[in-house]
C-alpha cells in the first residue's frame, strides 16, 4: 500500500455518532425481537390453551427471571418500534438534516428510556 | 438498484415498501395489545380466550405474523447482506431465518385456529 492517508488507530478517539448508535441499535433490538416472538408466541399459546395453563403462565410471570426476559424482550420491542416511528418520520422528510438526525436520535433514546422504565415498573 | 436473488420482491423500492407496510400493521397490532392489556388489568381466562375468538382479532393477529415473516426478512436480509460476505454461510443463516419466520407462521395459525 503506498497510500498517504493519515490512519487513526487511536481507538479512545474514534467514536459512532449518535445517529450511527440509534441505527445500530434499532438493528440489534430488531435481531432480539426475532427472537423474543418465539417466548411471547409460546405464552400466547399457553394462555389460551386452557384456564389452567393461562394460570400456569401467571405463574411463571411471578417468577423474577421470566420477568427479566420478559422486560429485555419488550424492551427491545419498544426501542424498534421507537426507531421505527422516527424512520417513517424521515421519510416524510422531516429530520433529515445533519443536527436533526442527531436530535432525532437523541429523542428516540430519551422516549425510550421512558418506555422501558414504565414497562419495568409495570412487569414487576 | 438491487439485483441479489434473496431479496424479498425484486426491487429494492419493492423491500422498502413492504417494510413500511408490515411495519405500521405491526405498530398498530402492539399498540392495540399493550392498550387492552393496560385497560384490563384483572384480566381472566375467559376474557382473554374470548377475545382471540374473535374472527376479527384472528384475522388481526394473522396478519401481523405474516407482517412479521415480511418485516423480518427484508430486516435480517439486510443485515446478514451487509456483515456475512461469504455467499455460502449467508445463504444458511438466511435460510434458518426463514425457516424460523415459517414455523412461527405455522404455529400461530395453529395457536390461532387451535386446530
Amino acid at each position: 500500500m503506498s497510500s498517504k492517508r493519515p490512519v487513526n488507530l487511536e481507538i479512545s478517539t474514534i467514536h459512532f455518532p449518535i445517529p450511527a448508535i440509534a441505527s445500530i441499535l434499532h438493528r440489534i433490538s430488531g435481531i432480539i425481537a426475532f427472537f423474543g416472538i418465539a417466548f411471547l408466541l409460546y405464552g400466547l399459546d399457553m394462555s389460551l390453551s386452557s384456564r389452567a395453563d393461562f394460570s400456569a403462565v401467571a405463574d411463571v410471570m411471578a417468577h423474577p427471571l421470566a420477568k427479566l426476559v420478559v422486560w429485555g424482550i419488550l424492551s427491545a420491542l419498544a426501542y424498534h418500534l421507537v426507531a421505527g416511528i422516527r424512520h417513517l418520520i424521515m421519510d416524510m422528510d422531516v429530520g433529515e438534516t445533519l443536527e436533526g438526525g442527531r436530535l432525532g436520535a437523541k429523542i428516540t433514546f430519551a422516549v425510550s428510556i421512558v418506555l422501558i422504565i414504565l414497562l419495568g415498573v409495570w412487569i414487576w | 438498484m438491487v439485483t441479489s436473488v434473496t431479496n424479498l420482491g425484486r426491487t429494492g423500492a419493492f423491500d422498502w415498501l413492504m417494510q413500511r407496510v408490515s411495519a405500521v400493521v405491526l405498530a398498530v397490532y402492539t399498540l392495540f395489545l399493550a392498550g387492552y392489556l393496560l385497560a384490563s388489568p384483572d384480566l381472566d381466562y375467559a376474557q382473554w380466550a374470548g377475545l382471540f375468538d374473535q374472527l376479527w382479532m384472528r384475522i388481526f393477529s394473522l396478519l401481523a405474523l405474516i407482517s412479521l415473516g415480511l418485516h423480518a426478512w427484508v430486516g435480517l436480509w439486510t443485515i446478514t447482506t451487509d456483515y456475512i460476505k461469504p455467499a455460502a454461510l449467508r445463504f444458511i443463516i438466511q435460510a434458518v431465518c426463514g425457516l424460523i419466520m415459517f414455523v412461527y407462521l405455522v404455529w400461530g395459525v395453529e395457536i390461532l385456529w387451535g386446530l
